[in-house]
């Protein structure tokens, strides 16, 4: 058996998904390749190679692939898939956007999301935003499958020493075009791997006020988040949501500032470790799941928490 | 310019999700159905291009069992023409329903296909892609911003993991909706008597051609583990302390 896995990267380095849905391949079991799809990609081949558990990264250079459009990485896919048993990503945007893709392409019901890896043919995925926990056995030759990260371990970083092999480019499908992007620099963590999320929600008000939350994620070195209320106000922007078809993070601390507690955001962080709320609404359907309930206004309650941070 | 949403009939989004107790589901007796969310946001859409003089006409399908007839005339009173129901009792998962979709694009010849992203019930986020895959279309997911260009091209802007990115691509193409890219209206009365006269045709997958036997088995439906809640903390130095001594993450 061997499983190929879509890397996530920038050209330049490999996102850490990578690790996780690496992780997840090892569950299944099998000589696990790692495909770079980029351009002027050496570099994240490079950091695949030395990923441990990794036997082989397949690297496809093209201008076509710097963008991840899905019409080409989806074609490169289908021609390396008769080789593998599985086919893996992360479920992340491009994972998402790419391989439902491929699997149609190959006549395959792709598997979304999965968050344990019960045999090489039977996963668990949640389903319902999270409320039910779905065992499904898959029928087809090839697996398709996108994971969780936060379901699964990081793969090492370091250890593996794998070859880099070239493969041809699939060429150009010439069905879309990338013709720009608007997004944040931050010097902060990314959402979906901080070890801290401080988030904020409808309660915050304004754009401005989540200054407040910054101050106190700088002091934990977390990242922000938010929930989709905020999100939809404008408060932030769209990157930042936390929730059930937003980001799905797994922190060892989530901080929920003025966040109700939809169903659809508890969906996106409940698996955190630790999670503390602060809400001025003592019956806020958020302290039901947290572990450290805070009932205040937050417009004193986050300022004293920097301060007291600050000490 | 004919635009064709898949609208698919879901638990409400407000409902809480129960397990039934022998695991082969969740329970979905005497519960509250409604059309999926990003569902309503792609009927807004192709609404939205109408009244801007840019669809001539909106063709709302829905696939599964009788009860769908019901969100393809919420999809009616929105303002959609008319309805396509592929009837079929047998579950349906997403190869299937994008091989149907298929069939029906191969009928009406739409040159935009809006669905949504996802569907908040089996979470999948599969079928637009896979439906483009199919048709060999582009595919424009998790859409923010759509502008219909005059050389038949459009520029979407996506929602993806580090901000927006916008794309163009060429017509026909499948767009799925993200939650900004519109707020869907509220159906009239007015509006929801007037869908009660529009036409909704019935299909059949045999007619269309297509087994949509599933390919994935479920075994088993379970309840997540439960978090328990914690305590509530008087202060902010109390927060602060339990996080550091007792929880000992920061």
């Amino acid at each position: 058996m061997s499983i190929l896995v879509l890397a996530e990267h920038d050209n330049t380095s490999l996102k850490s998904a990578t690790l996780h849905a690496v992780t997840a391949a090892q569950k299944i079991g099998g000589d696990i390749h790692v495909l770079v799809a980029g351009s002027g990609a050496q570099a994240a081949a490079d950091a695949a190679a030395k990923v441990a558990g990794v036997a082989k990264v397949l690297l496809a250079d093209d201008a076509i692939y710097a963008h991840a459009l899905a019409e080409n990485v989806a074609q490169l896919i289908v021609g390396l898939a008769a080789n593998y048993s599985h086919v893996l990503s992360a479920a992340t945007v491009n994972g998402k956007n790419i391989l439902p893709r491929a699997a149609a392409l190959l006549d395959v019901q792709q598997i979304s999301e999965i968050s344990a890896v019960e045999s090489p043919d039977t996963f668990v995925r949640p389903t319902y935003a999270g409320n039910a926990l779905t065992t499904v056995q898959s029928s087809d030759k090839i697996k398709v499958v996108t994971v969780r990260a936060t379901a699964f371990d990081a793969a090492s970083e370091t250890g593996g020493s794998a070859a880099v092999e070239k493969v041809a480019s699939a060429g150009d499908a010439g069905l879309s075009k990338f013709l720009g992007q608007e997004v944040q620099k931050t010097e902060r963590p990314e959402l979906t791997s901080a070890r801290i999320v401080v988030s904020g929600g409808r309660g915050m008000q304004s754009g401005e006020n989540f200054k407040m939350l910054e101050e106190v994620a700088d002091k934990l070195g977390a990242a922000v988040g938010a929930s989709r209320a905020a999100v939809d106000a404008g408060f932030v922007p769209n990157d930042y949501q936390v929730g059930q078809t937003g980001k799905i993070v797994a922190p060892e601390l989530y901080v929920a500032v003025g966040i109700s507690g939809a169903i659809q955001h508890l969906a996106g962080m409940k698996d955190s470790k630790v999670i503390v709320a602060i809400n001025k609404d003592e019956d806020a359907p958020i302290f039901q799941v947290a572990d450290y309930g805070l009932v205040a206004d937050l417009f004193t309650a986050v300022p004293e928490l920097a301060k007291e941070l600050g000490k | 310019m004919k635009v064709l949403v898949a609208v698919k009939r879901v638990i409400d989004a407000n409902v809480k999700v129960r397990v039934k107790a022998d695991g082969t589901g969740v329970e979905t007796q005497n519960v509250k159905m409604s059309m999926n969310p990003f569902c309503e946001i792609a009927t807004e859409e192709a609404v939205r291009l109408k009244e801007a003089g840019k669809a001539t006409e909106i063709v709302a399908v829905s696939l599964g069992g009788a009860q769908c007839a019901e969100t393809i005339r919420t999809a009616l009173a929105m303002g959609a023409d008319r309805g396509i129901h592929v009837q079929t009792d047998v579950e349906l998962q997403p190869l299937a329903v994008a091989k149907l979709l298929m069939a029906v694009v191969e009928k009406e010849q739409p040159g935009l296909v809006i669905l949504g992203k996802q569907a908040i019930d089996d979470d999948a986020n599969q079928t637009g892609q896979m439906l483009s895959a199919l048709l060999g279309w582009p595919q424009a997911t998790f859409a923010s911003k759509l502008v219909l260009n005059d050389n038949n091209t459009a520029n979407v802007t996506r929602e993806v993991d580090g901000g927006l990115e916008t794309i163009e691509v060429k017509t026909p193409f499948i767009m799925t909706t993200d939650l900004r890219l519109n707020e869907p209206r509220y159906a009239s009365l007015p509006n929801i008597m007037k869908a009660k006269k529009k036409p909704i045709d019935a299909l059949t997958p045999e007619q269309l051609g297509v087994d949509p036997t599933p390919r994935l088995k479920t075994l088993k439906v379970s309840e997540p583990p439960k978090r328990q809640a914690g305590v509530k903390v008087g202060s902010v130095a109390e927060l602060v302390d339990k996080l550091k001594n007792e929880a000992k993450v920061i």
